[in-house]
């Protein structure tokens, strides 16, 4: 990793707690390759671990049937990371606003916030079936997000 | 790498020890098992000390949240004492640490609670 050429690898994964922690691991030494502070390491390793827990829990609902794919990507000027499940799809519009004063005793429901908080740029895709979510920071312009 | 929790009282007030990850399917469960048990025994005033808690997901805040609802509910309290810079920095971005009264000192903690 690091060089010129982008190098991607992709894993698919079965709907298990223990993807999840492969998911994120495999994040953080990413990261951690790409040079970025222990901070920074931080929050790809956890927006990348939310990403995966809604799509194995919320995704594929822990079906033994779905599976869940991660790819990595470093290219020459970001990191970008795709998760994808085979649910029902997920629109992120219809989410509510965890900061909402009527939403901040919900005992879930800050996922998406989080990655959205911890990474440059989050996007969705509708699959059939299914949604991916792709993750991307930027190198060399690591931002706070606290 | 999973959480273990560990309890014991001081002046009346319950104080859970909790070190390793609070995340889905690991410490999760345990920390909502552990305060359900307490509030069975009558324990209703919890003070949680997460100075050695390295990990917390987005699950492990609601289970934060769904704690100190659940303890408030029954007519107790729950705060916290002493938070890793990346547990305060979690609830800073999500707008708890108003909602939660942190603490940083055992002993002001313990005194802090009401008596019945």
């Amino acid at each position: 990793m690091g060089g010129s050429q982008p190098s991607t690898v992709t894993y698919t994964l079965e709907s298990s707690l223990d993807s999840v922690n492969r998911v994120e691991q495999t994040a953080e030494e990413m990261a951690r390759k790409a040079g970025l502070e222990d901070e920074e390491v931080f929050r790809v390793a956890m927006a990348v671990r939310e990403a995966a827990v809604n799509a194995v829990l919320h995704g594929n609902a822990y079906d033994p049937e779905k599976r869940m794919t991660a790819s990595f990507e470093h290219t020459a000027d970001s990191l970008v990371i795709r998760i994808a499940d085979q649910g029902k799809g997920l629109n992120p519009d219809s989410l509510p606003d965890p900061l909402a004063p009527e939403n901040l005793l919900r005992g879930s429901g800050r996922g998406i916030f989080l990655i959205r908080s911890f990474m440059d740029e989050v996007h969705f895709r509708q699959l059939q079936p299914g949604t991916e979510l792709t993750l991307i920071k930027h190198l060399g312009t690591a931002r706070s997000a606290i | 790498m999973s959480m273990k929790i560990k309890t014991r009282q001081v002046d009346g007030i319950t104080i859970m020890d909790c070190s390793g990850r609070i995340t889905l399917g690991e410490g999760s469960v345990q920390l909502r098992d552990a305060v359900r048990d307490l509030l069975s025994k009558g324990s209703k005033q919890i003070l949680l000390n997460l100075g050695d808690v390295t990990y917390i997901d987005s699950s492990g805040i609601g289970e934060l949240v769904s704690a100190f609802t659940t303890v408030r509910n029954q007519g107790g309290d729950l705060k916290l004492l002493n938070l890793t810079k990346k547990v305060h920095d979690l609830l800073q971005i999500t707008k708890l640490y108003t909602v939660f009264d942190v603490k940083d000192d055992e002993a002001s903690a313990v005194a802090s609670f009401a008596r019945a």
